[in-house]
């Protein structure tokens, strides 16, 4: 790196080309993902929605109607993945099928299926959360941190 | 002092031109129902093919393939001198337990997609240069073996890019001989590693089409053929984003390829199969040589090709390290003499 005018001619061509590609490169349809979005993730929220009905009739409190509920949705969503379901609709939905917890539950489970092959010590057991580990590592840090930070404000 | 058999700077003329006696494919599912299912010699039912994981159902493809370009024609494993192979999974593995199988002497290449034209060349080279008399080069590339290498596992629910690109499921394997009948390998350009900056793995084609403009450029400087030259001009999968780009550049260079230039991973699949850009992989270029281009080369309907395979050499570690994505092409003329 530096001023030399070979580097400099080839970090233009780069630039250049970085021009040509990105005019060239389809565009995603934002509109359609958008829309497929909205309507897979609110179909989604929609069975959650019926899920926790279904519980509160059955005289659970509110609160714990909602924990079974989740826990119904994550056991819907490994289901689906394990049925070769759910990759389908996510190629449509995108974000609408990623964001509920369906799609969490997704995230655990395919990797689990994935590497089931080499065994369920260095497979399943180290590659399961590959992909949700991120979202586990940094939500429990944000909640110890939030549950910290509450400490600190109750007690002033 | 110049090498006696290299023109130009990069440009390997073989004296006596190697013929391909014989060549086979096999493709998966996806690929059989394509345009050209009636040129593969197989086409898989499923892509386990009676295996119990994607990497030996590969490994199996390219094996069968390879067998398959021998026994047509009417010889034995033990009657190939060479076998040169590559594929893209870690250690190639895919190639290197195919050898073990076939147990006859070995050199495993890595040029990621670009690995058909690579073996063609080292190949021919080796046919040319008198040290075999006959060697099989092939090569594979199987969709989902790929898909839980470089990206995410399969049922993981992402969506994908419009300029991504679909690995192919096949295999394909050509005998490389000193004499005999058939089409013939008349020299091959070695490619430079180009790198142009692109870092988006799911826009390959965008990385791969400034290499393949220069190995087809420098093709055609160093041998001096008109342009006009070959009945085609054919990169390896540069899809239809990279396809548009290598276009572009070639008005730029001042360089048409024609009549016909077009690229296997635009060709192999057909509009409507889901696969965005189009096909990429080892096995596109590999099976799309070994169905329609040879067969069509042998019965005379094209007199002779240019097979430039093009191949992305990154790994999904120097994705991570935020590298940008090297980029390989190797060119080989194909002609009847």
């Amino acid at each position: 790196m530096g001023n030399n005018p070979e580097e400099l001619l080839k970090t233009a061509e780069q630039e250049e080309y970085h021009h040509l590609v990105n005019r060239v490169k389809p565009k995603p349809p934002l509109l359609k993902n958008c829309i497929w979005a909205f309507v897979v993730g609110g179909l989604i929220c929609v069975v959650g929605q019926i899920i926790m009905g279904f519980f509160i009739n059955l005289g659970y409190s509110r609160q714990d109607a909602v924990s079974l509920e989740s826990v119904s949705m994550v056991f819907l969503g490994a289901l689906f993945t394990g049925l070769g379901i759910y990759d389908k609709l996510g190629e449509k939905a995108g974000a609408g099928s990623i964001v509920p917890i369906t799609g969490f539950a997704n995230s655990i489970v395919a990797p689990a299926m994935e590497f089931k092959r080499e065994g369920y010590i260095f497979g399943v057991g180290a590659k399961i959360f590959s992909i949700a580990g991120p979202t586990l590592l940094f939500g429990f840090t944000a909640s110890v941190l939030i549950g910290l930070a509450k400490l600190v404000i109750m007690s002033m | 002092m110049g090498a006696i058999n290299k023109k130009g700077r990069q440009t390997f003329i073989f004296a006596d031109p190697p013929y391909i006696t014989s060549w086979a494919s096999i493709v998966g599912p996806k690929e059989g129902e394509g345009p050209w299912s009636s040129d593969f010699d197989q086409i898989l039912p499923d892509y386990l093919w009676e295996e119990d994981s994607w990497e030996k159902t590969e490994s199996k493809m390219l094996r069968e393939a390879a067998k398959l370009a021998i026994s047509k024609q009417g010889l034995q494993t033990s009657d190939i001198e060479l076998m040169v192979a590559g594929d893209l999974l870690n250690q190639i593995t895919s190639s290197n337990y195919a050898a073990r199988e076939i147990g006859v002497p070995f050199l495993g290449l890595y040029g990621a997609c670009s690995t058909m034209a690579e073996s063609l060349l080292v190949g021919a080279a080796i046919v040319d240069g008198g040290y075999c008399e006959r060697v099989l080069a092939a090569t594979s590339s199987h969709h989902y073996s790929a898909e839980r290498q470089y990206r995410s596992p399969v049922e993981h629910g992402v969506q994908r890019a419009p300029s991504s690109q679909w690995t192919a499921t096949a295999a394909g394997a050509v005998i490389l001989q000193k004499g005999g009948s058939g089409p013939r390998v008349s020299c091959a350009t070695v490619g430079k590693v180009i790198d142009m900056g692109q870092t988006d793995i799911a826009n390959m084609g965008a990385a791969m089409a400034p290499a393949a403009v220069d190995t087809i450029k420098a093709h055609f400087e160093d041998t001096g053929r008109p342009h006009d030259y070959y009945d085609l001009v054919v990169t390896g999968d540069l899809a239809a984003v990279g396809l548009s780009l290598a276009r572009e550049l070639f008005v730029k260079v001042g360089l048409v390829p024609s009549p016909n230039f077009s690229d296997c991973g635009v060709l192999l699949y057909d509009g409507l199969q889901g696969v965005d850009s189009g096909g990429s992989g080892c096995g596109c270029s590999a099976c799309m040589l070994t169905g329609p281009f040879l067969r069509k080369v042998a019965g005379g309907e094209m007199k002779n090709i240019l097979l430039v395979s093009t191949g992305a050499l990154m790994s999904p570690t120097t994705t991570f390290q935020k590298e940008s994505i090297p980029a390989v092409a190797h060119a080989v003329a194909i002609e009847n003499i």
